[in-house]
């Protein structure tokens, strides 16, 4: 009843908050749109930002830029990383723009706030950048895939990888905020069950901190052989170049748990050599990855990065499913998401659980010197391959209750 | 006209702008609005009538927002004890902290404020039930009176939009009284205000308790209306945001604020896609506003309406 | 754990230089002028980008940054004093207030839209690079640097204030400057000046910041807060007030960030609660 309503009563001058042309009330099936929803300005927007946007334009190019003869949209919004802005946009882009899946978020705040409005207007999310393994745990919806990597993914790689490798004392400097401090929770539990101890963690206020020479020193003086860097963004790249700074590394090994090729591109090898991480991409892995990164470097000027790379992968993977299923909408489209493995450069026979993680491999990376670095851009030695089977939970260990329906 | 016909019109234009709003812009922005322009008249009680600048009133409109979330996510209560929740602890919030603040005046009351803001920041921060950097999510509507689900938009808009009209109905009604007469008295010459025999240090302190309950009370609509709590509702910006919204519209005139809501709102909303444009632009508007605006949009309205009709009558 | 403590201390020490530096400035210009500048914390920031300007576009070295960039960001403020404040001297400090906050949005959002928030790396200048092995910690000469000048500096602006002919003017303008004027003295002029200066000092902070944190668009809006809090706590009009307490304040932080980290962003505002309830004018004020 209010549909005709506001249909018929005619938008008058105050009405700046209507964007779209006269409300169309129903999903079109025609159009595809994608709506990437990223940080475009903050301390993300270099790992994720424009580049996802371009990583999107890429996929639905790749597509052949149309589905079932209309061409897909592709828009893209800033939400700041703050949660009520992501909040307030996704809503607006399902009931006004009908944009039919946001991509990328980026922060787990974001992501959260996001995936309980789209489940409820049975949208799809597709997460590429947050972390919170809970998103295909307790807090799984059935519209949405989480892609690139999770906290759990992250702390394993490390934290098991770097105490086979020898790092077996640790040290946590950890952002205290949800994210930091879940982040650490997982890694000591990975530290200790590989056999390893950790030695204390300095908890430091996040966002706001600029110095990290007090925690830096704490880490130096409990000797632990590696420092773990519960945090991401500027405070990691805080964290690395005051290391170096203060003489902290190389005695001591920094493993960062969340890093990014354009952390390392920001700090210079010099800085951040031997730097343990983990990661879903490297763009210098194989012939594939090459092609794709320079095609991508060609219009971005940076190497893309992991969150990047799973946005295009995650769309190009949508697009064929709604192809495949013949509809939008979003159920089928999730239960053919579902049933394909994804094959494609990012992910090599990965399949999307029925708690909608996607498991792939990841990788154990340490940052080379700079006199190992023979071209720009030539910053990591993988490691080791994590196959995805030990990279990520179960399905059981997830217990998402959509997935366990026995 | 005489000025109580401008009043009772200007009333009934509000309420009718009220009613219909919804059909006319996005319900969830109306919405938006409704609660920051509560919050901002909260505020303008205090720098427009007391003359008391606080540079911490996000404090009350967060603690607010987390409570009513908590009480509605968590605690189960029905939405209207929610809300009763929330105020009541920005009201109580509001007693702690004015009573230390008012010992101080000018800068250094400001700054008092937003020290005790910054206090309730890093509670909100380090407690766990607050969801921290996620907020708190998920925050259902519930029912008005227990029975009408407040999930569709046009209903929680006219709950929230009755809620608006009873917290500025109550900041009309005291400013308008002779407490508020006081206020300004206050405001204007306090030595004389003192030597007349007027408790100073009890009005500013009811003024401060007002104005911080009715800022809860919009945080607690704001909890409602947006389903979720997040740290930004605590953030000082949030407080710089209040007193351009109550500059902007106009400070000491009952509707500025209001206004000045309704202008930053969509401002913000419009430049949302240009990204940091926001912050240039309304950095821009601030300082027109106080170089040569400073009565605001209302203020200035108003001035303009008394030039033109000197003597209070209109042929 | 005396020696790590020693650590702790010593590092809160180079925290609160650039605390009494901000606060320095700031203090002089609300000692002197009435004002409280808002945008400090933004100019600190334009400080800190015109060196990495300097550097990345123009080639020019730390050196002369410090020397340049508060120059010109100085000139910006002068620029500001004239065209804006100046309207604003007559009324309630309120609008002073309002105004450089609005100056402050404007300047961090301009930058922010240019730059982004990512951090741009400005690398510490080749003769100060390594350190110090002292017994408990490795100490960079950079850090070292930075206490040394943070305290030269704000000995020296303590004494031309306090102490000189220049500085008991401009004392006796704040008091009453109808008076001073109709003793011949240009008192439009020396305002202008001491806003000037207070704003380069906030910009000589910056530049000396920048090899220190990353430099980025919202630096001066996480600290300015702070600072605002150093000043309240050290007394508003008092010069001497604000270098201890920001030197102060360093050390508290340093303790606290040893014993309490997740409190040492907070920690400044409780003390300044106990502070102002105690002693309402702050430590070193004069009620005005």
């Amino acid at each position: 009843m209010h549909r005709m309503l506001r249909c018929a009563v005619p938008l008058v001058s105050l009405a700046v908050a209507l964007r779209a042309p006269a409300a169309e009330p129903k999903l079109s099936d025609g159009v595809v749109k994608i709506g990437v929803l990223t940080d475009m300005t903050g301390y993300y927007s270099d790992l994720a930002g424009p580049g996802s946007v371009l990583a999107a334009q890429m996929a639905v190019a790749d597509f052949g830029g149309k589905m079932l003869g209309k061409p897909i949209q592709v828009i893209s919004a800033d939400h700041q990383l703050k949660a009520d802005v992501a909040s307030n946009i996704a809503r607006k882009w399902f009931d006004q723009e009908q944009v039919d899946v946001i991509v990328d978020l980026v922060s787990s705040s974001t992501a959260g706030a996001v995936m309980p409005v789209a489940a409820e207007k049975k949208r799809i999310t597709l997460l590429s950048g947050p972390g919170t393994t809970a998103f295909t745990g307790d807090k799984c919806t059935p519209y949405n895939v989480h892609w690139t990597y999770n906290n759990w993914a992250l702390a394993n790689g490390t934290g098991r990888e770097v105490v086979k490798q020898g790092g077996d004392t640790w040290f946590f400097v950890t952002a205290d905020y949800v994210f930091g401090r879940s982040l650490e929770e997982d890694t000591a539990k990975v530290v200790k069950a590989a056999g390893g101890k950790v030695l204390g963690y300095a908890r430091h206020p996040s966002p706001g901190t600029t110095d990290f020479s007090s925690y830096l020193l704490q880490a130096q003086a409990s000797g632990a052989k590696i420092i773990g860097l519960a945090n991401a963004g500027g405070d990691t790249v805080n964290c690395i170049k005051q290391a170096a700074e203060f003489g902290v590394t190389p005695k001591q090994t920094l493993a960062g748990l969340l890093v990014f090729i354009t952390d390392v591109n920001a700090l210079g090898l010099d800085a951040a050599k031997g730097l343990y991480l983990t990661t879903a991409f490297y763009w210098d892995m194989n012939d594939e990855t090459r092609k794709w990164s320079k095609r991508f470097f060609e219009k971005h000027k940076k190497m893309p990065t992991m969150v990047q790379a799973g946005v295009y992968s995650s769309i190009l993977h949508y697009l064929k499913a709604v192809q495949a299923a013949g509809t939008d909408d979003a159920d089928a489209v999730m239960a053919k998401m579902k049933a394909t493995p994804v094959n494609d450069f990012f992910a090599k026979n990965a399949t999307i659980g029925p708690d909608g993680l996607l498991r792939h491999d990841m990788y154990l990376a340490q940052v080379k010197a700079p006199s190992d670095s023979k071209y720009p851009w030539d910053y990591y030695k993988i490691v080791q391959t994590i196959p995805a089977a030990q990279a990520f939970p179960s399905v059981e260990q997830q217990k998402c209750p959509l997935a366990v329906k026995k | 006209m005489s000025a109580r016909a401008i009043r009772t019109w200007a009333w009934i234009a509000m309420i009718a702008i009220g009613l219909v709003a919804p059909y006319l812009v996005y319900p969830v922005f109306a919405m938006n609005v409704l609660c920051l322009a509560l919050f901002a008249s909260a505020f303008n009680l205090l720098l427009g009538y007391a003359g008391l600048l606080s540079f911490g009133h996000a404090a009350f409109l967060g603690a607010a927002a987390y409570v009513t979330g908590w009480a509605l996510r968590d605690a189960g209560l029905p939405t209207e004890l929610g809300v009763l929740a929330g105020t009541a602890v920005a009201t109580a919030l509001g007693a702690v902290f004015g009573a230390l603040a008012i010992r101080r005046s000018g800068i250094y009351f400001a700054m008092i404020t937003l020290g005790f803001a910054q206090l309730v920041y890093f509670l909100v921060v380090q407690m766990p039930w607050t969801g921290g950097e996620d907020g708190l999510q998920g925050i259902p509507r519930g029912k008005a009176l227990g029975l009408i689900p407040l999930d569709r938009p046009y209903t929680a808009y006219y709950f929230v939009f009755v809620g608006f009209l009873a917290g500025f109905w109550l900041l009309h009604r005291t400013i308008r009284s002779p407490f508020g007469h006081v206020l300004r008295a206050i405001r204007e010459n306090e030595p004389r205000a003192l030597s007349l025999g007027y408790d100073v240090s009890r009005y500013k302190l009811l003024a401060f308790v007002l104005s911080a309950a009715l800022s809860g009370l919009a945080g607690s609509l704001k909890a409602v209306v947006l389903q979720f709590a997040s740290l930004s509702d605590v953030h000082w910006h949030r407080s710089g945001e209040v007193v351009l919204m109550t500059l902007l519209g106009g400070m000491g005139t009952v509707l500025g604020p209001s206004v000045g809501a309704l202008v930053v709102l969509t401002l913000e909303n419009q430049l949302a896609d240009f990204g940091s444009w926001v912050t240039v632009i309304t950095g821009a508007v601030f300082v027109a506003s106080v170089i040569s605006f400073r009565r605001g949009i209302v203020g200035e309205v108003r001035d303009m309406v008394r030039r033109s009709f000197i003597g209070g009558q209109v042929s | 754990m005396a020696q790590a403590l020693a650590g702790q201390l010593l590092v809160g020490l180079i925290n609160g230089s650039f605390y009494a530096l901000l606060s320095l400035g700031l203090a002089i210009i609300f000692g002197l002028l009435n004002v409280v500048n808002f945008a400090h914390g933004a100019q600190y920031m334009m400080g800190a980008f015109a060196a990495w300007m300097g550097l990345t576009y123009l080639g020019i070295s730390y050196w002369w940054a410090l020397l340049l960039a508060p120059a010109a960001v100085g000139l910006l403020g002068v620029a500001v004093e004239r065209l804006l404040l100046r309207r604003l001297y007559g009324l309630d400090n309120l609008y002073g207030l309002l105004l450089t906050f609005g100056l402050a949005l404007v300047a961090e959002g301009l930058f922010h839209q240019a730059y982004g928030n990512s951090g741009n790396p400005y690398p510490v200048p080749e003769l100060l690079r390594g350190g110090v092995r002292l017994g408990f910690m490795f100490l960079p000469l950079y850090r070292i640097w930075v206490v040394v000048v943070a305290i030269a500096v704000c000995g020296a602006s303590w004494f031309v204030i306090e102490r000189t002919a220049l500085g008991a003017y401009l004392r006796a303008g704040t008091e009453n400057p109808k008076l001073l004027q109709a003793f011949g003295v240009n008192v439009p002029l020396m305002f202008t000046i001491t806003y000037g200066f207070g704003v380069a000092l906030a910009a000589f902070a910056g530049v000396m910041a920048a090899p220190v944190y990353q430099v980025q668009p919202l630096m001066g809006s996480s600290i300015i807060i702070v600072v605002f809090a150093v000043v309240v706590i050290g007394g508003m009009g008092s010069i001497l007030g604000s270098i201890v307490t920001g030197l102060g304040l360093g050390l508290v932080e340093g303790l606290t960030k040893y014993l309490y980290p997740e409190a040492s962003s907070v920690v400044v505002f409780v003390v300044m609660a106990i502070v102002l309830l105690v002693r309402p004018a702050g430590l070193f004020g004069r009620e005005r």
